[in-house]
């Protein structure tokens, strides 16, 4: 079983190690982000999906085909998918009418029997910029609220610790998702916003622990304190990140294709969001502490 | 209270929640989103126009002719309501054409006779009935029924334009253009139809009246149900096995205590379901992905209870003292932690809508049963047991005395 000893385990003290990681995840990060840009859904850049089920083998070129037919084969693309229970076409284009939608519909049941419309969703321009505001105004007022909670139950310098956290996590999250190029969609704002939260929980737990040896061993150094609760809450962030990570694992692979992207940010966000509150979190507030103390002095 | 009636207490209370969460369950069930059962979301927004403008009267207006129409068009438990100032959400399971649905919805549906110049001499809202049928050829048509005024102004047009042609429009779509051959009064046909479907759709539009103003689709998402049918069963699944790992991982590492988180952990999951019954929640998939989060935490909070209730016994405590002090310390990093999360899915749920608000409200709802259970179920189970060899050995909790870490 999982047990360390804090007086041989000295994470806080290479904590430059640990900077020097965060400092290059951040910045290779966001590079990826310039560079590869972000694969916008539907939900943000607006526009029609349509998908169908066949009962027969339907290559896109067949359907690429009717489309032709209908005039709308341009700006159409195509993709497909496999499932276990079906194999099915996805087709986005540029905006499309109402009626548009449904003569695209009737021309792909029409020429392949057996074929089924799946779903079809529409989103206007307009809603994806809201959703976008939406959330922004969402994360800034959630950041608020928790600095707030945090400073009245910590202390303030916790309170910014935990936001750089935070932070760090979801520019990771967003850099490992546009260097895949993966869809961002509704369902991945979600995972982001299920990652800080998340996050914000590793976090506090490990900062509660730190809390409680100030109180504990009142003339131990900071770092020390630091240390031993971060060793000593190992076990905890190793088996709760273990039981989280296989089931999301688990949900990856047998929970379908609609809750796949979530279940990818998630893996990536938790796993990144335990290995923050231990390796960037309270490395942080030691050498905060550090330097705080070195100007009291001076 | 002596230990054995506390106990039989604490047993009392663990069958006596199941049991509610149970019948809250089977009498109200749960309430399945359109994303898995099937069905149409759609978003309309009123555009302004020179003559109206957006109050909640015209709102109320359009609320209800798409009502009528809905009603119309045969489609069950329907839900129509507006939100914000100019929008209303249609939501339709069950729909077996949802973009033909749409589109009869959504049409501002404006008839108009016009003159050949075009200027329009007569507006639907004179029309008291429209029917579809067949004429004396056999062709669809729609036949129309005008109320006392409109059968005066439509004597006059049709003698005005007698021998000329007047058009019949739809919006902009012109129907027919038939040549006026005698003096009508009170009905006229419209045709020109492929067949009575066709005419249908149109008499009911005439006959429901026009949308006070035109309203555009801002949004509209349609599953078909074997889309939702496959979601729920893959759902349903991967939670099953994702809850079996995590289950036989408690049972690996905490051994005997790791059995009652488990346990612990199933009664959350019937708590949950029985809660999200009574509280008449619509299940969604971004809402199943809340609950996963809030049965991670669930596990989280057990973690953290037997990890202080391991370091407790190895600093050398009894198991009756180390379970009371590991609680009692795991009590506080759990609400710490867990009102972080909960401060974050309330200000998504206040300030976003549609998917990321499902998610937020069963997150919210989750982790106020995963620490309802956390603190009481958990606890009793293991106060029930503690007396029990199971929990006393060595090797509960993954305790390890050998190595002394909180001297």
């Amino acid at each position: 079983m999982f047990n360390f000893d804090s007086s041989k385990l000295d994470l806080m003290g290479k904590r430059k190690i640990w900077f020097i990681v965060g400092g290059a995840v951040v910045i290779l990060s966001l590079l990826s982000l310039l560079v590869f840009g972000l694969n916008l859904g539907i939900d943000f850049a607006g526009g029609p999906i349509i998908e169908f089920s066949f009962a027969e083998e339907v290559t896109t070129e067949d359907v690429r085909g009717v489309l032709t037919e209908v005039g709308i084969a341009e700006d159409a693309t195509l993709q497909t998918t496999t499932e276990d229970e079906y194999q099915g076409i996805i087709i986005r284009t540029g905006e499309l009418a109402p009626d548009e939608i449904e003569q695209v519909e009737n021309a792909v049941l029409a020429e392949f029997s057996g074929a089924e419309v799946l779903r079809t969703d529409m989103v206007g321009p307009t809603i994806g910029e809201e959703l976008r505001r939406q959330a922004l105004l969402a994360l800034l007022v959630a950041g608020l609220a928790m600095v707030a909670y945090i400073s009245f139950r910590f202390e303030p310098k916790f309170a910014i610790t935990t936001l750089a956290t935070l932070s760090h996590d979801v520019i990771f999250t967003v850099g490992i998702f546009a260097l895949l190029g993966r869809e961002i969609n509704t369902a991945f704002v979600a995972a982001l916003l299920t990652i800080v939260g998340y996050s914000i929980n590793d976090t506090i737990v490990i900062f509660d622990r730190i809390r409680e040896n100030m109180k504990l061993y009142r003339k131990m150094p900071f770092i020390e304190q630091a240390n031993r609760a971060v060793v000593d809450t190992l076990p905890r962030s190793i088996n709760t990140s273990m039981t989280t990570l296989v089931a999301i694992l688990a949900i990856y692979f047998f929970g379908g294709a609609a809750i796949r992207t979530f279940m990818l940010a998630l893996f990536i966000g938790l796993a990144v969001g335990t290995y923050s509150s231990i390796f960037v979190a309270s490395p942080i507030l030691v050498s905060w502490d550090i330097r705080s103390k070195a100007k009291a002095k001076s | 209270m002596r230990y054995k009636q506390k106990r039989r207490l604490k047993i009392a209370f663990i069958v006596g929640v199941i049991a509610l969460a149970i019948f809250l369950y089977s009498f109200y069930g749960i309430n399945l989103g359109l994303d898995l059962e099937g069905g149409a979301h759609i978003v309309l927004q009123a555009q302004e126009t020179e003559g109206r403008t957006i109050d909640r009267e015209t709102m109320a207006g359009i609320v209800s002719v798409i009502e009528r129409r809905v009603n119309e068009l045969g489609l069950s438990e329907p839900v129509i309501q507006t939100e914000g100032s100019d929008r209303i959400i249609v939501e339709l399971p069950a729909v077996d054409n949802p973009s033909e649905a749409i589109q009869t919805i959504g049409r501002t549906a404006m008839l108009t006779i016009r003159n050949p110049e075009g200027e329009v001499l007569l507006t639907g809202d004179r029309i008291t009935d429209a029917r579809a049928s067949y004429d004396e050829h056999g062709r669809a048509v729609v036949s129309f029924q005008l109320d006392r005024e409109g059968s005066r102004e439509f004597e006059e047009i049709t003698r005005m334009y007698m021998g000329q042609r007047i058009g019949i429009y739809l919006d902009d779509e012109q129907l027919t253009n038939p040549t006026v051959q005698s003096v009508i009064r009170d009905q006229g046909q419209i045709t020109g139809y492929a067949n009575v479907r066709e005419a249908e759709e149109h008499a009911i539009l005439i006959r429901e009246g026009a949308l006070p103003v035109p309203v555009e689709v801002m949004e509209s998402r349609t599953v078909g149900p074997t889309l939702g049918a496959i979601a729920i069963q893959q759902s349903i699944r991967a939670g099953l096995i994702g809850l079996a790992l995590v289950a036989l991982y408690m049972i690996f590492y905490y051994k005997f205590p790791g059995i009652l988180a488990a346990s612990s952990l199933i009664i959350y999951g019937i708590v949950m379901m029985g809660t999200l019954a009574g509280l008449q929640a619509v299940l969604t998939l971004p809402g199943i992905a809340g609950i996963i989060l809030s049965i991670g935490m669930a596990v989280d909070a057990n973690i953290i209870i037997f990890e202080r209730i391991k370091d407790e016994r190895n600093s050398g405590k009894s198991i009756r003292a180390a379970i009371d002090a590991g609680f009692k310390r795991a009590y506080i990093t759990i609400v710490d932690a867990n009102v972080t999360t909960l401060i974050t899915a309330s200000i998504l749920a206040y300030f976003t809508t549609g998917a990321v608000r499902g998610f937020a409200v069963t997150l919210i709802i989750g982790i106020l049963v995963s620490m309802f259970t956390a603190f009481l179920i958990t606890r009793s189970l293991i106060d029930v047991f503690s007396q029990s060899s199971m929990i006393q050995t060595e090797q509960s909790f993954g305790a390890n005395r050998g190595v002394q870490q909180n001297v």
